[in-house]
């Protein structure tokens, strides 16, 4: 079946069953690779992709419940004020390992700061206790969400 | 460096270039490159001691550095980057004595090949053990040295003039006198011709520019943009997607398939059926696994169908009970044992562990009539490389491996099952194929961390200090798989490591290895390989003796530690900074270990929280840590940082058990990962040394678990010899 979605403001045209999940449809179809599998159960977040700017994990979310909503991936949270100093304190804070998670940690980390400029350090741990980091770099992610709040010039 | 940081191979350097010197008893050459320039060709020395490698009759360069007439400068070496931050620190150790900025040093891998590039510590081509820096560290240094000295040579003699009146700096080589300079790319065709220096002088540690100092990470930007290619995001054209399912349980093979509600299936293109595995190709993930799902298999279970994890067990404690092959012996443990005024027994054991790396397991192989090509991130590329030819039953020269950045390895990227089997189902496939395992198909076809079974009993005299030590385990031996040269006489240096050569000053010691292979379950190296079990049993055990004699475990252990003052000095600074001793609320505890493993020495104080259901939260880890010197102090910190999380999730989750043969645990709700809201605040006390560097990306993780044990003994008295944590035990008794 032919479905019409909106990723990272332009307009794709896939034809796929209704029930494949939006993360299969990035990857394999549009070859948008930034977004990745970790678990296709929604345990992991590693496939965690904005949905009119809320955090969703896209191994879970099928092609036609998506609608005319506007998908947007880690290719392009950059252009946003948010996921652009996400990113920055990503890297000021050496974040990164391995890698493989950061898309979607950088993903749930933007849309918690986009919907609450200065989280608490429990807001934090909700907010991400759902993204796993197999190296561990819990400790420089708490961090770096904090520069990135505090990058907002906006108190809470 | 590309930006997308995408590794592939590199073409060897030309290695028939004029021999113009030969020094340090063939340990390095010099040459000329093709167009002009320097070329240096390093052997990597085997082994922890360097002058068996001077030995070495033929020179087999093990690593390539070039510099070209426009100043480029590459370094090809054999290390992949995992996350742990190779590519930023081995860069470090040339530009350090070159005297160029870590940037102007690029980075080439090097192409597949067993024979050049063999890791020193491994005598294989494979990053794993925690030794790239413990390898690269000197001849590294030799070769930018080397390579400076030349280049000063080739100014000084151009300008007529001493060397010792030139110094290098910045990429030019100056004359101050003159306020004459040329650049490295001006002067790299002469250097080739300059005599190779003998015995190069190395930087005093007190005049390091880079070394010590916090570099940034060189492979970073690209994995937060979603721009970095892993070996699952490769799309060679025309790229089809396979899933499998493989026998659940292990050694059974496919009886019958029912293919026809999966051919229905939207995108499935292909059902290829092997021995013990079917996989299912389509033109997307989500067809692959709908199809997969649609499939009716019937597996011919095997001989293994009735296996559970408590026969592997009672296999190993009943070996136990005779006598092993002696890994160490010192004094006489039995007579000390006998006259002991204490004596203190246990029986301890852990668990099977899957490496759950976040990126699952995947291949992209495209096999065409005399040609594989094979796209994968791996630990191991020539092991790869070979897997592959020898499945696809081509030579070796026909198998193309282009690695790719690893989304976690952790010892799983050091096997090559996974290649060998995306080979199989493309030879049936025309064009390329990815295969993606599944989360499920990950954990339960994974090749885990053995199970192992440990007897341990001390002798203590009047004032209860231990004066007799037997250890005595039994378990599979991975080396005896993976390196079999290695095994020797009933034993191999993993294994044992963090069980023998204690930094305790102990008369009598006895330890023994029984090597006891589970049935038709794979083992393989998981991250701090054999201490990761060693270190949990014997600083445990440590601990106590230290109750049995009511001694406070810190002072107990140093008490023990005259003889090792590294291991003393790390002791004492994380027993300080982390207030041992001063007042904790009930359930509260924090524990201590002390470890010399990776030639780091290590101890962390854990302190933890029991709720009254028995619940563990870690909240707060203190490290010290003696790693020689220390090449990129931030990558240290990050290493011990991911360390303790990883060995953290061992001691509260990790645990793969078998029923009727099969793997029980399949995604993260039953294999559980820790996570933020479980995540302890982490202190890392580096204590300065000036000793060669020891390894880094391990330590952190075997040293944890007994920590996080000891503590909970101290929070509650209960005493854990098998993990993980049981909840169950530590509740709270009303």
């Amino acid at each position: 079946m032919a479905f019409s979605i909106k990723v990272n403001g332009k307009t794709h045209n896939v034809d796929v069953d209704g029930d494949t999940a939006l993360l299969w449809v990035l990857r394999d179809v549009l070859g948008m690779t930034g977004t990745k599998f970790g678990c296709g159960r929604a345990l992991c977040g590693a496939c965690t992709v904005h949905l009119d700017g809320a955090a969703i994990r896209s191994c879970i979310t099928s092609i036609d419940s998506i609608g005319s909503s506007e998908i947007t991936t880690i290719e392009a949270v950059g252009a946003t004020a948010v996921g652009a100093r996400v990113q920055k304190a990503w890297l000021d804070r050496e974040v990164v390992q391995c890698g493989y998670c950061q898309s979607g940690q950088i993903m749930s980390a933007a849309a918690l700061l986009a919907s609450n400029a200065r989280p608490t350090d429990s807001e934090i741990d909700e907010a991400m206790s759902g993204n796993i980091c197999r190296c561990g770099t819990y400790v420089r992610i708490r961090e770096a969400i904090k520069v990135a709040a505090q990058g907002g010039g906006q108190k809470g | 460096m590309s930006p997308d940081h995408n590794v592939s191979s590199a073409s060897d350097p030309d290695l028939d270039h004029s021999v113009t010197d030969l020094s340090r008893r063939t340990f390095l050459k010099a040459g000329a490159i093709a167009g002009g320039g320097l070329l240096l060709s390093l052997r990597l020395p085997f082994g922890a001691d360097e002058s068996s490698a001077a030995q070495t009759a033929s020179f087999a360069p093990n690593a390539f550095v070039t510099i070209d007439r426009d100043g480029r400068i590459v370094l090809t070496m054999p290390y992949v980057e995992m996350g742990q931050g190779t590519y930023t620190s081995i860069p470090m150790l040339i530009a350090e004595e070159l005297e160029v900025e870590l940037s102007h040093v690029q980075l080439a891998h090097a192409p597949p090949n067993e024979k050049l590039y063999a890791n020193p510590l491994l005598g294989i081509q494979a990053t794993g053990n925690s030794n790239a820096i413990r390898g690269a560290w000197k001849p590294l240094r030799e070769a930018g040295a080397t390579a400076r000295t030349m280049l000063v040579a080739a100014a000084a003699k151009r300008w007529n003039v001493e060397p010792a009146s030139c110094r290098a700096q910045s990429g030019e080589v100056l004359h101050s006198a003159t306020g004459r300079k040329a650049s490295y790319g001006e002067l790299a065709a002469d250097a080739a011709g300059m005599p190779v220096p003998v015995n190069v002088p190395l930087k005093d540690h007190k005049d390091f520019r880079l070394i010590g100092t916090r570099a940034k990470r060189l492979d970073t930007p690209a994995k937060v943009n979603g721009t970095a290619v892993y070996g699952i995001d490769v799309r060679p054209p025309g790229v089809k997607i396979a899933t499998l399912a493989q026998s659940p349980v292990f050694g059974g093979k496919v009886k019958t398939v029912e293919e026809a509600a999966a051919r229905e299936v939207k995108g499935v293109r292909q059902i290829v059926r092997l021995d013990d595995a079917v996989a299912v190709v389509a033109d997307h993930m989500g067809a692959a696994k709908k199809g997969l799902e649609a499939l009716v298999i019937e597996w011919d279970e095997g001989p293994l169908a009735g296996l559970t994890t408590a026969a592997i067990a009672s296999e190993l404690e009943r070996a136990t009970l005779g006598p092993g092959a002696v890994a160490q012996s010192l004094g006489d443990t039995e007579r000390a044992m006998a006259e002991a005024v204490t004596k203190v027994n246990a029986i301890y054991q852990v668990p099977f562990l899957a490496h759950a790396t976040l990126e699952p397991m995947n291949c992209t192989v495209h096999v065409r009539k005399d040609v594989c090509e094979v796209w994968v991130g791996t630990q191991a590329l020539a092991r790869a490389q070979a897997i592959a030819a020898k499945t696809a039953g081509l030579p070796l020269d026909r198998v193309v491996v282009h690695n790719h950045l690893i989304g976690g390895g952790f010892g799983r990227r050091l096997d090559v099952d996974g290649v060998a089997r995306a080979v199989q189902i493309a030879q049936q496939v025309e064009g390329p194929v990815k295969v993606v395992w599944t989360r499920e198909e990950d954990i339960q076809h994974d090749m885990y961390r053995p199970y192992w079974f440990d007897r341990l009993s001390a002798g203590l005299d009047g004032k209860g200090m231990p004066v007799a030590w037997m250890h005595r385990f039994a378990g599979s031996s991975v080396i005896a798989r993976y390196l079999p040269p290695a095994f020797k006489n009933g034993l191999d240096p993993d294994s044992t490591e963090g069980a023998i050569d204690l930094p305790y000053e102990l008369p009598n010691v006895r330890v023994e290895y029984l090597r006891v292979e589970p049935p038709g379950i794979p083992t393989a190296f998981w991250r701090s390989v054999g201490p990761s079990h060693n270190v949990f049993v014997v600083e445990s055990f440590m601990d106590e003796l230290a109750a049995a004699a009511r001694q406070d475990p810190v002072s107990y252990r140093i008490a023990l530690l005259d003889k090792t003052p590294r291991a003393k000095s790390v002791l004492a600074v994380a027993a300080e900074k982390s207030g041992w001793g001063q007042p904790l609320p009930a359930r509260v505890g924090r524990g201590v270990s002390l470890q010399f493993a990776f030639a780091t020495h290590m101890a962390h104080v854990a302190e933890v929280e029991v709720s009254n259901d028995g619940d563990v939260r870690v909240r707060r880890v203190v490290c010290a840590v003696d790693c020689g010197a220390v090449v990129n102090p931030d990558t240290v910190r990050a290493q011990i940082e991911s360390g303790i999380m990883f060995g953290i999730t061992a001691a509260l989750y990790g645990e793969i058990t078998l029923k009727r043969g099969r793997v029980e645990q399949d995604n993260f709700d039953s294999y559980q990962m820790l996570r933020m809201n479980e995540a302890p605040t982490v202190e890392v006390h580096m204590v300065p040394s000036s000793e060669p560097p020891g390894g880094m990306g391990e330590a952190g993780t075997s040293a944890i678990v007994p920590a996080v044990a000891n503590a909970i003994f101290a929070a509650t008295g209960k005493r854990l010899r098998k993990m993980p944590v049981d909840a169950r035990l530590l509740k709270r008794p009303t």
